[in-house]
């Protein structure tokens, strides 16, 4: 393929280097790049990521001084307040097990009773695992399913 | 009327499955007649669509709780322009909705074309009936919008008070006008693909439809995105929710797409990798409709698992594998006619962006889907959290604002270091005297530098902007000789598409610039408060002056007004209150199913300005108010039956009278109970931020949409002939030379 | 709606889609229609010209010396000119033009 009607004017065309070359090391550098790039990513998720584990996973598997996300229901009925503190029961989504929250920070509004929630803990003092601020999400209430037990 | 409304749900079926027949023999046997007869199959669809659709929302209209969905979905009591919007908040009625608008912009379209890409018509109809017979065969057999029962209640659960929002209306349609708006050149890329036609006919078809599911799928996102900041109380416009992501996604691939078709059209270069952009597009917003549906990720969108997994991922399946067997069949036919000259050239920007763009998608996807990558490779889910996408997003988006401020600058093919000092001499030294500005000013952004070099692109790049528009009109009043204005609109009226491309990135600019400043400069208290007491937030001081309450059919609203001051000088004064919505528990007891947490939600009160947000929210507990709720639930728990057993001995006038005592009396002992928020006020918890340049953000977005409008315009064909008569008188005058490559 | 009602609104729709999406199949085959390669070529055609243009604008805008424009206009309208012999060509060969 011809170097085009544009003859050797322009920017770093001063050497003429085959064409085919050229594309090989920019075909290099740009996966190289995507290379570099998978590395951080699978790395960081790796390592920075944090289990998902419904009530029962956490009583079995959980380990104190790591951090969880604990996916469940909130129990009906557990719900308190304590000053800024929320205290609840996540309940597993399949086993009549649930486990202890205290959690400070922002609470979403479809937060209730019964709602499908997603929290970071860790083991606190005692059985209550303690929530990760601002960490407390709440699945939005469009049903698109027929309302499942609480 | 149900029974009529699955009838033509079942027809619809019947009308794809023959239209993908009709199209596909007309095709091979070359027989325009059936082609015809397959599009016009289209606009059947689309005639049974919109009719089944009607009458889904008379039924809401009407209230007619013997339909399912109004029933579990709607109520009396929800106010008409939110009855309408009901539909679609249900899986069966979203999916109507899809199958609507699908058909609806796919007869749109194939009218349009109906004269153009004869080959290619064809096949891309089969593909477009395919989607419409897919989703319509969800609903006739798994999610029936027209299911009854024979006892209907009296009266429906109604519409969740979070949604009971005008985004509500808009955003859904918005959504999912942009996702069937993409399987359009998906459907145009597989009969290209199929044909072998990857040509200019292909490229200006297909250019004009990406860039509307652009413009669409774009506005759906930021609407999103301010409804979550003004209506949800958590201060923020975006999650990085799987959700989210799953619209986003596709837009990064095609505005990938829309840059590197100039290529294509210019060059003949990019044909594989713009083909693999729109069927990863059309095959990323399936996904996006499966996972809001789907449950498979946890996301506050996830609405549970569903019974629609196997068929969606048995469609998108299909897609990937039948995306990649198309291009790799065809890969001798999409070899490029043209290689890159020159790194320092617009095609090479282009190329950078479409990297950047494609890196920003693999790191969205990878990151969203490793909960379920981990599994499949650990067999524990493990989720990473929006922090994980800072690192790689905010260098991306970097590099994305400083090349889209260096393509509209720089020329095709290759530029000269005279055409480099004469174009970016001035954008640079915007940029940097921006950044050296903001370095130096006191209390200035120069604690954050991601931020910091965000702003001094932004100067960049709207200052490039200005110099393109600039010496367009100095160039278009040397030969027409009008007034700045007027030549001014005139520039963009005669190039569309560059300089409406040109003011979307100005707006993205804008975008970002509020994107960087609001996440990187927010304070935020949350505090307790009682009536009288105040707060400090980011030198603003914000004092919780009184309480108020009202009550009315639909709510009762606690709240607080705010007063905010700096420096001692009044701001501004703004209201936040909390909703509470009837509930239907009946653990609640009949005064306490006022009162109920969980029924309610919150509304914020915002103070929005060019320079700041002042964004409070309140979030009232019910427990100080138990004691008299409690009292009240065993009252009326003994007065109520009592009402109702007398009630039933009188005749139907007097009881119902009777009745309505009962209720008023109710509702008194409620609003009483009400207005001891305001007259014994307890400490209330507030949620205070004061946010820098949020406002940019919606301006950027405005613009961004201005321009793609601009961009989108369709020339009228008459100014197209003209344009073209001169050039065709020229080719006459001097002798051809030998062309470099074969047209 | 009662059942026999909605059965006829239900055989009404038939009967208008059937007659719809078939009428194109009763009507006599059309002429001949211009070759799907003319219609290839004129949009590529407008493609060449909108290129012509935009190098017009970019050299009247300055991001592209009078030689570098004159050397690629003189190209592109070579290009222009191999279009259009190839749409004069194809022209040629049809015994009648389409619609």
């Amino acid at each position: 393929m011809s170097d085009g009607g544009f003859g050797g004017r322009g920017m770093g065309e001063s050497v003429q280097m085959d064409p085919s070359r050229k594309r090989v090391i920019r075909l290099s550098v740009a996966l190289t790049a995507a290379l570099l790039l998978a590395t951080a990513l699978v790395y960081e998720s790796f390592s920075a990521g944090t289990k998902e584990f419904t009530a029962s996973q956490l009583l079995a598997k959980g380990k104190p001084g790591q951090t969880y996300e604990l996916a469940g229901t909130v129990l009906t009925g557990s719900v308190r307040h304590e000053g800024t503190a929320l205290l609840f029961r996540i309940r597993d989504p399949k086993l009549h097990v649930s486990v202890p929250v205290r959690y400070t920070g922002i609470v979403p509004d479809p937060f209730a009773a019964g709602r499908a929630v997603m929290v970071s803990v860790r083991e606190g003092t005692g059985t209550t695992y303690v929530g990760q601020q601002n960490s407390l999400t709440t699945k939005c209430p469009s049903k698109y399913q027929a309302a499942a037990a609480s | 009327m149900a029974v009529v409304g699955r009838a033509l749900l079942i027809l619809a079926l019947v009308v794809a499955l023959y239209g993908i027949g009709a199209s596909l023999f007309g095709a091979r046997t070359r027989r325009r007649e059936w082609v015809d007869s397959g599009r016009r199959a289209v606009y059947a669809l689309a005639g049974l669509a919109t009719l089944a659709f009607a009458i889904l929302e008379v039924a809401f209209f009407r209230s007619d709780f013997s339909y399912n969905v109004v029933a579990q979905h709607s109520s009396t009591t929800t106010p008409t322009f939110y009855k309408l919007a009901a539909a679609w908040s249900s899986q069966e009625g979203s999916l109507l909705l899809w199958v609507f608008l699908l058909s609806v912009w796919s007869s749109l379209i194939l009218f349009l074309t109906r004269r153009k890409v004869r080959e290619i018509a064809p096949y891309a109809t089969a593909v477009l009936l395919g989607f419409g017979a897919f989703f319509t065969s969800l609903a006739v057999f798994f999610a029936n919008p027209f299911a009854t029962s024979a006892n209907p209640p009296a009266e429906g659960a109604g519409l969740d008070p979070l949604l009971l929002h005008p985004s509500m209306m808009i955003h859904p349609p918005m959504l999912y006008s942009g996702y069937t708006l993409l399987t359009i050149p998906f459907a145009f890329a597989v009969g290209a693909l199929v044909t072998g036609r990857l040509g200019a006919e292909w490229i200006s078809v297909t250019r004009r439809f990406a860039l509307a599911a652009w413009l669409f799928l774009g506005v759906g996102i930021l609407l999103g995105a301010r409804w979550s900041y003004t209506e949800l109380g958590w201060g923020g416009y975006w999650a990085w929710d799987p959700v989210e992501n799953a619209a986003l996604m596709p837009w990064l691939c095609i505005t990938a797409f829309i840059h590197s078709i100039m290529i294509q059209e210019k060059r003949g270069m990019l044909k594989i990798w713009n083909a693999s952009l729109v069927l990863g597009a059309g095959t990323l917003s399936i996904l996006g409709t499966f996972l809001v549906r789907s449950g498979i990720l946890n996301s506050i969108h996830a609405f549970g698992a569903s019974t629609l997994g196997v068929p969606f991922v048995t469609l998108i399946g299909a897609m990937v594998i039948g995306s990649i067997g198309l291009i790799v069949w065809r890969r001798e036919q999409l070899r490029s006619d043209a290689r890159l000259e020159s790194l320092w050239s617009r095609e090479a920007v282009f190329l950078f962006q479409n990297m950047v763009l494609v890196a920003m998608v693999l790191v969205v996807f990878w990151i969203t889907f490793f909960p379920l990558i981990s599994q499949a490779l650990t067999g524990t889910k493990v989720s990473v959290g929006p922090p994980a996408f800072r690192p790689f997003i905010v260098p991306l988006a970097l590099i994305l604002v400083l090349l889209s401020g260096i393509g509209p600058i720089i020329a095709w093919r290759r530029v000269t270091v005279a055409n480099l000092r004469r174009g970016f001499v001035l954008p640079v030294a915007a940029g940097l005297v921006t950044l050296i500005v903001l370095l130096v000013v006191p209390g200035g952004p120069s604690s954050r530098p991601f931020a910091l070099i965000m702003f001094a692109l932004a100067g960049f790049v709207l200052t490039g902007v200005v110099q393109e528009l600039w010496r367009g009109v100095a160039a278009r009043r040397a030969i027409t000789h009008d007034a700045v204005p007027v030549a001014l609109v005139g520039l963009i009226r005669r190039n569309r598409r560059r300089y409406g491309g040109y003011i979307v990135h100005a707006g993205l600019a804008v975008l970002l610039v509020g994107v960087a400043a609001s996440s990187s400069f927010q304070h935020s208290q949350d505090v307790l408060l009682s009536p009288g007491q105040k707060a400090h937030v980011d030198g603003y001081t914000i004092r919780y002056v009184r309480p108020v309450e009202s009550v009315t059919e639909q709510k009762i609203a606690f709240g607080a007004v705010l007063n905010v001051s700096k420096g001692g000088k009044h701001v501004t004064t703004v209201t936040t209150t909390r909703n509470f919505y009837p509930s239907q528990d009946p653990n609640d007891g009949l005064i306490g199913k006022f009162f109920d947490t969980a029924n309610s939600d919150s509304a914020v009160g915002l103070d929005a300005g060019l320079r700041r947000d002042i964004w409070t929210v309140i979030n009232v507990q019910t427990a100080p108010l138990a004691g008299l709720i409690n009292q009240g639930n065993n009252v009326f728990a003994k007065y109520a039956p009592q009402v109702m057993t007398q009630a039933a001995t009188l005749p139907p006038a007097r009881a119902q009278q009777a009745m309505n005592m009962l209720w008023t009396e109710r509702d008194v002992a409620v609003a009483e109970i009400a207005h001891r928020f305001v007259t014994h006020p307890w400490k209330t918890e507030f949620l205070l931020i004061v946010d820098p340049l949020v406002t940019w953000i919606w301006l950027g977005a405005l613009i961004i949409g201005g321009g793609g409008l601009i961009a989108l315009w369709p020339v009228p064909t008459l100014a197209r002939r003209r344009a073209a008569a001169p050039q065709a008188a020229r080719p006459s005058g001097p002798p051809p030379v030998p062309v470099r490559e074969p047209a | 709606m009662t059942g026999p009602l909605a059965l006829l609104l239900v055989l009404a729709v038939v009967a208008g889609l059937v007659l719809f999406i078939s009428g194109p199949l009763r009507r006599p085959s059309p002429s001949a229609e211009e070759p799907p390669d003319v219609a290839e070529l004129e949009a590529a055609r407008e493609a060449k010209y909108r290129e012509l243009r935009d190098a017009e604008l970019d050299h009247r805008t300055g991001k592209l010396s009078d030689e570098d424009y004159a050397e690629l206009d003189t190209v592109l309208r070579a290009e222009a000119i191999e279009i259009l012999r190839e749409l004069d060509r194809t022209g040629e060969a049809l015994p009648s033009p389409g619609p």
